[in-house]
């Protein structure tokens, strides 16, 4: 390997290293060893399943809550009020402290809430999630979410109420604590050696340098033409293809028009001038990554 | 070159029908349970799975399509935390939660446990020695709404009857059973969860918990109903003071790895205590059922003074001996 061969490497990997943070992706290594590179789950997203998983929670606590008191209401029965009486606290008591917990630790690792922000809960050593771990991640909820709440809601005199400040901000520290590590863990997450990635369900789209293919045979490019543009530059073209935004398409092709000085037939739709487009400049790009050559972007004149 | 197909495109033509075999398979799977599948299918993800993985790493190196690589990415993501992840049954977990994990956690914290068994002891007996010299500190040890009139103001006969109350009807016994379960269970969970700061929290709870019990005992020693009033405790108290103390010990765990984690990163250290301490807990919430059902119906039904002290010493005979019985190592 050549010495500017390696500095190139060295390079990349510093500007990998230094990019790694703030898009929050994180190797992840399976023992076939292959690195399925996971997404830590951003605070907007685990906010908002938290949210979710709440108002399910308290929503149905709530509507149960009023169908007992209609069933009281109904009949004033002594013994069914009392019946009623321990059904309601017990479901409160097991909604509050196993929904969670309950969710978690089945296969799918995730509350509704979080399946539906495509979040789940993984061990942070890669290994299976066990359910102690998944019960000590939730039972830190407690001191996360219901010590603050608690400190909140009440409310004092003198020095009550410096007292209930002081415990506000003491344990607001639990409450902000994701906030200050790199993996945006939670205290549970700690207690429990576990973190809560992005797990998105993807579908499996359609090649478009091959079912189009058809559509804009004949439509040829140089070599030149077709040195423009790197890696970059293709993925990006493969996101307008993919959305088919009609005005983003037109502006697209009449960019690439410009740059490659198009001189062929003028009258090809955008969309088949930009797949044709599209899949020579990926044969190009895939055939120079076969001989060890990865172009980055336009920029990259190897 | 158009005219010829792209080789990253026949690599996918290739493969396609396994890996949409394995989105179909783990979609089952992620639906119905392990449980829900076939035995040749179950024995068919792993192979797949393998075949997803190496396709991957294919993929990576000759295609630039980047929907192909996201997809395998996710199917083999799927893929991994099915084959890698956790897959017992319920059933099978709870039985091995009772036969092994449960007294093995407990076992493990028993440095834990005696301190915790201390501090209460200490504190029991502060609280009683403070209020036998000056009554009015039992208002400092004990809420006045817990109290609910047993305090120095009452007399010795109101005293003697909140002991041997018989409800009037047994229906009201589950209701308070349900209620006294779910609040301690909630302060043993708390006093859990506060022990990642630093113990401290966790060691005010179980004193404040202590104190309160030596402030009653006192109460009632000074009426001369000590034997009756420990009696009364120790039906259900044995199950639950133990409960309690397991709690704090659990606490203590966490706190203490967190504050000294030893050779290990404090996060590896935080991690294998909490996952213990858990196990611990989730054991206590158990007990501390078992104790609200004898606090509801066993001491309000039985009130023999003998045949109370004989339920909870075997209460807490069979704690000990279930939890401390020597043991095989796991395999």
């Amino acid at each position: 390997m050549s010495v500017q061969g390696l500095t190139r490497r060295v390079k990349a990997a510093t500007a990998k290293r230094a990019r790694a943070p703030d898009k929050g992706w994180r190797e992840f290594v399976t023992p076939e060893g292959v690195d399925l590179q996971l997404k830590v789950g951003a605070y907007t997203e685990r906010f908002v399943a938290l949210l979710l998983d709440f108002l399910i929670l308290f929503g149905s606590m709530a509507a149960f809550s009023l169908v007992v008191f209609g069933v009281y209401a109904a009949t004033k029965a002594q013994w069914l009020t009392e019946a009623l009486g321990v059904v309601w606290l017990l479901v409160t008591f097991v909604g509050r402290n196993f929904y969670f917990f309950l969710f978690e630790a089945r296969p799918g690792g995730a509350t509704p809430g979080k399946r539906a922000m495509g979040l789940r809960v993984i061990a942070a050593d890669g290994g299976a999630l066990t359910s102690d771990a998944v019960f000590a991640r939730n039972a830190m909820r407690e001191v996360e979410v219901f010590l603050p709440l608690a400190f909140l809601f009440s409310r004092g005199e003198g020095v009550d109420a410096a007292l209930i400040t002081l415990g506000a901000i003491w344990s607001g520290v639990f409450v902000i604590f994701p906030l200050f590590n790199r993996d945006r863990r939670r205290l549970g997450d700690l207690a429990a050696g576990t973190m809560v990635v992005k797990t998105p369900k993807k579908l499996l789209q359609v090649d478009l340098a091959d079912t189009e293919r058809s559509a804009s045979r004949g439509v040829a490019f140089t070599p030149a033409q077709l040195d423009a543009y790197g890696i970059k530059e293709l993925h990006v073209l493969e996101d307008v293809i993919r959305v088919g935004d009609r005005k983003a398409m037109a502006e697209v092709a009449s960019r690439i028009r410009a740059k490659i000085g198009w001189d062929g037939p003028a009258d090809i739709a955008d969309r088949t001038f930009l797949n044709a487009y599209y899949a020579a400049l990926r044969g190009r790009l895939e055939s120079q990554m076969l001989f060890g050559r990865r172009r980055k972007d336009k920029f990259d004149r190897g | 070159m158009a005219e010829l197909m792209l080789k990253s495109a026949r690599f996918r033509a290739e493969r396609e029908a396994d890996w949409r075999r394995l989105d179909a398979l783990l979609a089952k799977a992620e639906k119905a349970g392990a449980a829900g599948l076939k035995r040749d299918e179950l024995l068919e993800i792993p192979l797949l799975y393998r075949q997803a993985l190496s396709s991957l790493s294919v993929a990576r190196s000759i295609s630039l399509d980047q929907s192909l690589t996201g997809y395998l990415e996710s199917l083999c993501t799927r893929g991994y935390f099915f084959v890698y992840g956790q897959r017992s049954r319920w059933g099978e977990r709870v039985a091995r939660f009772f036969v092994r994990d449960w007294p093995a956690a407990v076992q493990a914290l028993w440095r834990e446990t005696a301190v915790s068994f201390l501090l209460t002891v200490a504190s029991v007996v502060t609280a009683y020695i403070l209020v036998r010299r000056d009554p009015d500190w039992f208002y400092s040890f004990v809420d006045p709404e817990l109290a609910g009139g047993r305090d120095p103001m009452a007399t010795t006969a109101s005293l003697r009857d909140t002991l041997y109350s018989q409800p009037d009807v047994v229906q009201g016994l589950s209701g308070l059973s349900a209620f006294l379960f779910t609040h301690n269970a909630q302060i043993a969970l708390f006093a859990f969860a506060l022990g990642f700061a630093l113990c401290l929290p966790t060691a005010a709870l179980m004193v404040l918990n202590g104190g309160m019990m030596g402030a009653f005992m006192a109460l009632f020693a000074m009426r001369g109903l000590a034997y009756e009033a420990n009696g009364w405790l120790f039906v259900h108290g044995s199950t639950e003071v133990f409960a309690i103390v397991l709690s704090g010990a659990a606490g203590f765990s966490i706190g203490w790895a967190v504050t000294f984690p030893g050779e290990r990163s404090r996060v590896d250290a935080a991690a294998e205590a909490g996952r213990r301490a858990a196990t611990v807990m989730a054991g206590v919430v158990v007990m501390l059922f078992v104790a609200g059902l004898l606090e509801g119906f066993a001491r309000q039904l039985v009130t023999v003074d003998l045949a109370r002290y004989a339920i909870g010493s075997a209460m807490l005979t069979g704690w000990l001996v279930y939890f401390y019985w020597p043991r095989r190592p796991a395999p």
